[in-house]
This record gives C-alpha cells, structure tokens and sequence, in this order.
C-alpha cells in the first residue's frame, strides 16, 4: 500500500505518463490546424506540425508531472516562499524535481552517463558497419541514423558532462555556499536534458533522420519526419544549457563566502565560469537557428531554401557560430580538471594560477572568432580565410597556457599515480595529439584535403573523447567517493584506465591515416585500399567498448554491492570540499566558511587556507 | 640549493630534448614528408604536400618537447610509499611563462604567415566562391561541377556547354572549376588533385587546378548529402591535350540527341519542382 501510495505524486512515473499524454494532445491539437495528413505521407497519418506540437506538449506534460508547476502555482495562490521540495527524503528524491544541488549532479552523472553508454552504442554499431568496404549490414539510410544519433547524443549531452554532474554538485561546495542561485532552475536543467535525450531516441519511429549531427540545409528540409527529433532535441539542450550557465554564472559572481576573493576560486571553478559564458553566448544562437529550421518544415517559412531567397549559409553560419564555442563547452572544462586535479597529485601548489586563469579566459574569447574554419572550402566568403586560419592558430596560445601550467606543476612534484592522476595525466598526451593534428585542419591550403575526412573526425576524437571524456572520468574517481561515500575499486579502476588509453588511441590513431588516404566521413562505403585500416580501427573500438563495460562493472559494484567506506579526505587535498563529510550533509555547512587563500598551499607553511575539519566561519 | 637542483634538472630536459628535436625533424621532414597526401597529381595537391610537411616539421619539436619533459617528470618525480610528501611550492617563474608564450606566438604568427601566404598564390585547390581572392595568371579552361543525389556532371561552356557523367581534364592546363549543386549541399573532392569544393545549390563556388601529366583520380563527395552519400563517388582522367580534344568532340556527338533538353548554361541552376517535407 505504501509504495503504491508513493507512485501516486509528482514524480517521474507520473511526468511520463502526462509526457505521453501531452504528445497525443498536441498530436491531435496539430491535427486540427492542418487536417488529417498531407500527401507525401498519404498511408500514415502524421504531418511535421503535428510531431512538432506533439512533443512540445508532450515536454509540458513531463514537466508538469515532475511538480514544475506547483511552486509557481503556490507562490500565486499567496503562500510563502520556500526550497522545500524534496529536499530531504529517501531515495525517492533522485526521481523528480529536487532542489538539492547534490541530488541534481548525481541525478546528471547517472542520465548523462546512461544516454553516454547510448551512444558509444551507436560508435560500436557504425564501426560493426565498416569492418567491410561495401557490405550493408545495415541500410544506407540507418547507417546514417547511426552517425546522427552517436553524434548528436555525444555533442549535446556531453556539452553538460562535466558542468552537469560536477559543476552542480561541486561549485556551491567550492566556493562556500549552501545551494546553486536558482535551484529550481537547475533541476529543470537536468529534466529537459532528460526530455530531451528520450526525443532525440525516438527518432527511430519517424525514419530516422540523414543530416549527421550537423544538421545542415536544405538537406534537413528535405528530410523525413524523424529529422523534427533532431531540431528538438538540439533546441531543447540549447535551452538547458542557456539555463545551467546562466545559473552557474549567478551563483558564482554572488554566492562567494567571505574571503573568496577572485585570485583564491578554485581553477575548476574558473573553468566553470568561462564555459557558462559560453553557453550563455553560444546556446541561444542555436536554439533560433532550430526554431528557424522548424518552421521551415512546418510553417513552410523559406530561411533556408536556396531557390526562395533563403541560403544555406545561413544555416551553416548560425549552426557554427553556436558550433565551434560548443567544442570549447567540451573542451575547458577537461582543462579545469586536469589543473585541479594535478597540484593534488603532484602535492605542489598550481604552478602559474593567473596565467591559467588566463588561458581559460582566452580560450572563451577567441572561440567566438574562428567558426568558419569549418567553412573553409564551403565557398563562403573566401576573403575571410586568412583571418579565421589566423584567430584559429591563435587558440593554440592560451590553450598553450593550459599546457605549460599543468606541466609546471608537476616539475619537482612528488607524483603518485591514483587513477584521477592517470586520466588527467592521459590528457596531456590525448590532447597534444588532438592540438597538432587542429593545426593541419587550420591551415587553410591543408585542410582542402583533410576537411571532411576521417582526418578531421580522428582530431575531434582526440580532443573531445581524448580531452573531456577523459577527464570525466578523472573526475568520477577523484570526485564520487565525495558524492555517494564509497570507494571506487582502485585495481579496477587502473585496469579501466589502461585498456582505455590503449584502446583509445589504436582505435582513433589509424583513422588519423584513414583520413590522410582519402577516406571520406560519415560515407557508408570506402576503399578496399583501406579496408586494413577499417577492422583494425573497428576492433579497437569494440575493445574500447569492452573498457567501457569493465568501468560499468566496477561502478557498480563498488558503490551497490562492496559499499566500503571512503574517508573523508582520501587525497590528501586540501581544497574544501574534502573537509566536508562523505558523503556531504544536505545543508553542506553547519556555518558558512570564511576563505584566507587558494586550495593549493602544498609543501606552503603558514595558515591552511581553509581550516580542517568542521570548517569555521560565519553562521 | 633548490635552485640548483632545479636548473640541473631543467638542463637534462633541455639537452635531450634538442638532441632529439635534431634527429626527428630532418627525419620528419624528409622520409615521412614526400609521403604525405594528396602526392603529386597536381600543382596545388604539391603544394599541399609541401604545406603538410612544413607543419609536420614544425610540430616535431613540439612532440619531443612534451615527450622527453613527461617522460623525465613522471620517471624522476614519481613517488613511492604510503605517506605523502609535499613538493616544494614552486608558484611562479617569469622566465619560463615569458619563453613559454614567446616561443609559441612565434610558432603561431609563422603558420599563419606561412598559410596566407600558400593561400594567396592561386587558393591551394580549396572553393573559394563565386568572387575569389587568389586567381592564378594565364589561360584557364572553365569546367562546371553540377552535383546532386546523388551523382556528379560536368559541363564544358568552352566546348558548347555539353554535359558528360565523366570528368576528363586535359593535362598541364589551368582549371577553373565552377562547382554547384541543385539540392542539397554536396562537396566535390578530387583527392589526387588536391581539390576540395563544397558544391551549394545556387551559388558558383569556383576553384583552380592546374594538372600535371596524364593520370586517373578519385571524385568523392565529402559532405553528408543524403540517403546514398557513401555511393556518390566515381574516377576521372587527365588526358593529353590532343585527347581531350578529340574527347570532347565525340562527347558532343554522342550527347547532340539530348542537349536540345539541357537547361542553357549558367552559373547555378535551381531545381524544379521543389523537394521539402511539410
């Protein structure tokens, strides 16, 4: 009876159901507006709009079901305000809408680890695609799904892989504060996400769509009514992630303790902030070029079709203006934390703390000056080439920054190689490989050949793959045993690392020479020339794979079934959060502490810049 | 004293890595570098070839910078045994952050310098839309590149605007090629040439080649334009002089029944009706 009573309420149960609901409701509401089916799809009874006003129903309902509604409801109906929902409580509290900034980044690691483990699926099932150079064991059109699907998933989701789970979880801890500015907003950051992921997988009923995660036009204008999944899913994440970086930004400037002056913030928290910025600049930008799209398809609007005035350059402009800051949404913070994770490591302070400020900060400036790189045999304003080689080699300095920081504080450290270590370690190699091979992308007469090749998907790989989802990594065993109390298996975890590093590179290398020889991206067919090169790129990726599942298998067993202990400092750091108990109390400090210096103070004598054990201060 | 230990250090990294900078470059440089793409099919895929080599050598250095100082730190840093030992809290050092950005400015403003410079000659084989910036001097015979899902056709508007299924180019000749699409965005890449052009409906997107000797090449498509994008490739020739010539005429002949049906030549050419979901 309990249980069943506890089903009933607002919680995901219910939100799917609503969700549901909704989609038949805006399905029937589109209906009315443009009659029963139009003649393309004569024997099935849907049109664009309908699919369009069916899922943005079927989000209001998800979000009504989660209790969205209620607060605001509350507030107008006059009572006063409050933050309790859900707040305390079981379990329950990670299956709907809570304002607990540490319920919310473990409910992103979970949904973004789960959509994560969906699309390495679909790497696994396109490379089972090229183990041979012209057999189909998949349709042309799925295989392109595939590719859609694997891209989008990884592109979108990932964009809040670190800032999801660790930013909210970490950055109020970090910077002394009890919650995020706007805890409401950050947990339906993690729901439309969510939402999100689920519409982009249903794809598959509609057809699927053939425009990669690109999207360009007017091939997505032409394309079947699964491409509308796309444009939703891309809008909704654009929305998410306008949200969580204007909620990181607001808590960061004013929720700071006393002391937390701007040269002692944490370097992983300055990561925070300057990919916030991003999303805050970039994200908006996205979701009007997708809107624009949908009512290409819908309202039958000509944005961007070519022969009614409209230009497919507007699209591939709009899309890589959001599109290159994107990368750097991936890309800072893996740089945020290797620097925060190797002074622990390394027990040496952070070597260099404002040229790494500056490098992040840079970083965010100059990846709002170098998207047509993209677009430098498209045909588009072929005047402009030299500039954007030029700002695009530019990135190269403070990214250069990151570097030498990182390299700094490990000169004379006393370096002990726990896993975070090894996958942070991991990075510098991974991303020098992927910084090189940019600069061949960015040079303009040598990009003619490799643009569009396996070349430029090896490079993207090395930076993102090698460059965030390492790093995510990193952070799962340096930061989990905080979150959930329990130790991850250390031997596990070193066997994780090293097949992955491995697996990694001999997977993502060859495509590097794949590339060179001429084979084309996202192309269900290649050479036999290269079909060598294919198995052996495609075994490597199923070994890669396997890594993966090995990382599942020692996550879950060492936090639901070993369920040892992990002490409260298990690093030795002396950054905050590691002076909280594990895992952190609801109301992370008894008082607000007071901050005298920068986490870093290894091998310093004078004051611990934040006291050990219950840390003082102000209530 | 922690200085000293740390300049003897510093020198270690230093020797061993300009030893091994000295070796690897003119290594890099001159056994891996003529094997780089696009090989020599034509001037601009040369010029490429000699562009990749330069970055190659360049990051060489690069490479062995960062893998004889990991290799050195986290073989001599390393620190065994259960307690842990601080480091000494070494926060700044001006000299290395003003070599640091120094040395990579310099490498940087080069590689610009150095591509702009490559570009400007005649675009390196790259589209560079219908006004380009860098126009080689002389004689260029005009080819248009008509792509759509999900083959390529070539027109000749020299030759009495005729329309072939194969691109057959005379050798040592200037091209212009004029690249377009009537659907979706395509992008036509003759890899042997070193030719890369994004083919837009309605918009020319012009750019040159200049053939060397006889030969075959790769046409593929090389950006997402569809259902059978993985089939959209097929070869082409460089021929003679005297061949191509004679090449065309029979083209002509053999396509007179149907060029009546052609549309007139033009720079771009939109489809009719109109394919779009709604």
């Amino acid at each position: 009876m309990s249980v069943a009573r506890r089903l009933i309420g607002f919680n995901l149960l219910t939100a799917c159901v609503l969700g549901v609901g909704g989609w038949y409701v805006g399905w029937f509401a589109a209906h009315g507006i443009v009659g029963p089916s139009i003649e393309y799809f004569g024997d099935v009874d849907f049109n664009e709009l309908s699919i369009v006003m069916g899922y943005l129903c079927g989000v209001l309902g998800f979000l009504v079901g989660l209790g969205f509604l209620n607060y605001p409801i509350a507030r107008l109906r006059g009572y006063p305000p409050s933050l309790r929902e859900k707040e305390t409580g079981g379990i329950g509290r990670y299956f709907g809408l809570c304002t607990d900034h540490k319920v919310v980044g473990i409910q992103y690691l979970v949904g973004i680890g789960l959509f994560f483990f969906i699309g390495g699926l679909n790497a696994m099932l396109i490379r089972t695609e090229l183990l041979r150079p012209n057999h189909q064991v998949w349709p042309a059109g799925t295989y392109l799904t595939l590719v859609g699907i694997h891209g989008t998933m990884m592109m979108g989701m990932m964009t809040s892989g670190i800032l999801g789970p660790f930013g909210n979880y970490l950055v109020p801890i970090l910077i002394g504060a009890r919650r995020m500015a706007f805890p409401r907003i950050e947990a339906l950051t993690f729901w439309l996400l969510m939402a999100a992921g689920a519409i982009l997988e249903t794809t598959i009923f509609f057809g699927g769509f053939p425009t990669g995660w690109t999207g360009y036009q007017p091939l997505g204008t032409q394309a079947n009514p699964g491409m509308e999944c796309y444009y939703l899913f891309f809008a909704l994440v654009g929305i998410s992630m306008t949200l969580l970086g204007l909620n990181m930004i607001a808590t960061i400037v004013t929720m700071r303790a006393p002391g937390l002056t701007w040269t002692r913030l944490p370097i992983f928290v300055w990561g925070v902030l300057s990919t916030a910025v991003l999303m805050v600049l970039a994200a908006p930008v996205l979701i009007a070029t997708l809107s624009m799209a949908v009512l290409d398809r819908t309202a039958q609007t000509n944005f961007f079709v070519p022969a009614q005035g409209g230009s497919g350059f507007l699209y591939e402009n709009l899309f890589w203006f959001f599109g290159h800051p994107e990368v750097y949404i991936l890309a800072l913070p893996g740089f945020a934390i290797v620097l925060e994770i190797l002074p622990v490591f390394a027990r040496k302070p952070l070597w260099g703390y404002r040229l790494a400020v500056g490098g992040l900060l840079g970083v965010t400036l100059l990846s709002f000056f170098v998207w047509q790189h993209h677009l430098f045999v498209s045909g588009i304003n072929g005047d402009l080439r030299p500039f954007y080689m030029l700002s695009t080699e530019l990135i190269s300095i403070p990214t250069g920054l990151t570097f030498i920081c990182g390299m700094m504080t490990l000169w004379r450290g006393r370096i002990r190689y726990s896993v975070p270590m090894l996958f942070c370690l991991a990075w510098f190699f991974n991303f020098l490989i992927g910084g090189l091979t940019g600069v061949f992308l960015s040079d303009t007469p040598s990009d003619t050949t490799t643009h569009g090749s396996f070349f430029s998907m090896a490079h993207f790989h090395y930076t993102i793959m090698g460059g965030l989802v390492f790093t995510f990594f990193a952070g799962i065993y340096y930061w989990v045993p905080k979150m959930t109390g329990f130790q991850i298996d250390e031997r596990l975890g070193k066997i994780h690392f090293w097949t992955m590093f491995v697996f990694f590179n001999s997977t993502f290398f060859p495509l590097f020479i794949a590339g060179f020889l001429g084979q084309p991206r996202r192309a269900v067919t290649y050479a036999n020339g290269l079909h060598f090169i294919n198995v052996w790129v495609s075994i490597s990726a199923f070994l890669l794979g396997g890594s993966m599942l090995l990382f599942l298998y020692n996550f879950v067993k060492s936090l639901v079934f070993d369920r040892v202990r992990a002490p409260a400092d298990p690093w030795g750091s002396k950054s905050i959060e590691w002076q909280l108990p594990s895992p952190v109390p609801v109301h992370n400090f008894d008082r607000i502490p007071v901050f005298s210096g920068d986490p870093y103070g290894y091998g310093e004598t004078g004051p611990t810049p934040v006291p050990a054990g219950a840390p003082a201060g102000m209530d | 004293m922690p200085e000293r230990v740390s300049e003897s250090h510093g020198r270690r990294v230093i020797v061993a890595w300009i030893v091994l900078s000295v070796v690897a470059t003119p290594l890099v440089a001159f056994v891996l570098g003529p094997h780089l793409p696009p090989g020599n099919g034509s001037a601009q895929a040369s010029e490429q070839v000699f562009d990749n080599t330069w970055i190659t050598a360049i990051v060489t250095p690069v490479v062995c910078l960062l893998v004889v100082f990991f290799v050195y730190a986290l073989t001599q840093f390393r620190h065994r045994g259960g307690a842990l030992v601080d480091g000494p809290p070494l926060r700044n050092d001006s000299r290395v952050q003003i070599w640091w950005i120094s040395v990579t400015s310099l490498v940087v403003l080069f590689l610009a310098g150095f591509g702009t410079y490559e570009l400007l000659q005649n675009g390196s084989g790259g589209g560079q839309g219908p006004d380009p910036i860098a126009i080689p001097k002389g004689h260029k015979i005009p080819v248009q590149v008509i792509a759509q899902q999900w083959q390529f056709t070539y027109r000749y508007p020299t030759y009495g605007g005729v329309e072939t299924p194969e691109l057959v180019l005379p050798a040592d000749s200037y091209i212009e090629l004029h690249v377009t699409s009537l659907d979706a965005i395509h992008s036509f890449w003759a890899y042997e040439l070193g030719v890369k052009a994004d083919a837009n409906p309605g918009v020319d997107n012009i750019a040159y080649v200049k053939t060397k000797g006889p030969r075959t090449f790769h046409v593929r498509c090389a950006e997402l334009c569809g259902l059978w994008h993985g089939y959209m490739f097929d070869n082409g020739r460089v021929v003679p002089m005297a061949q191509f010539t004679a090449w065309i005429k029979a083209q002509s002949r053999a396509f007179a029944p149907v060029a009546k049906y052609l549309p007139k030549y033009a720079d771009v050419y939109y489809p009719d009706p109109q394919r779009r979901a709604g």
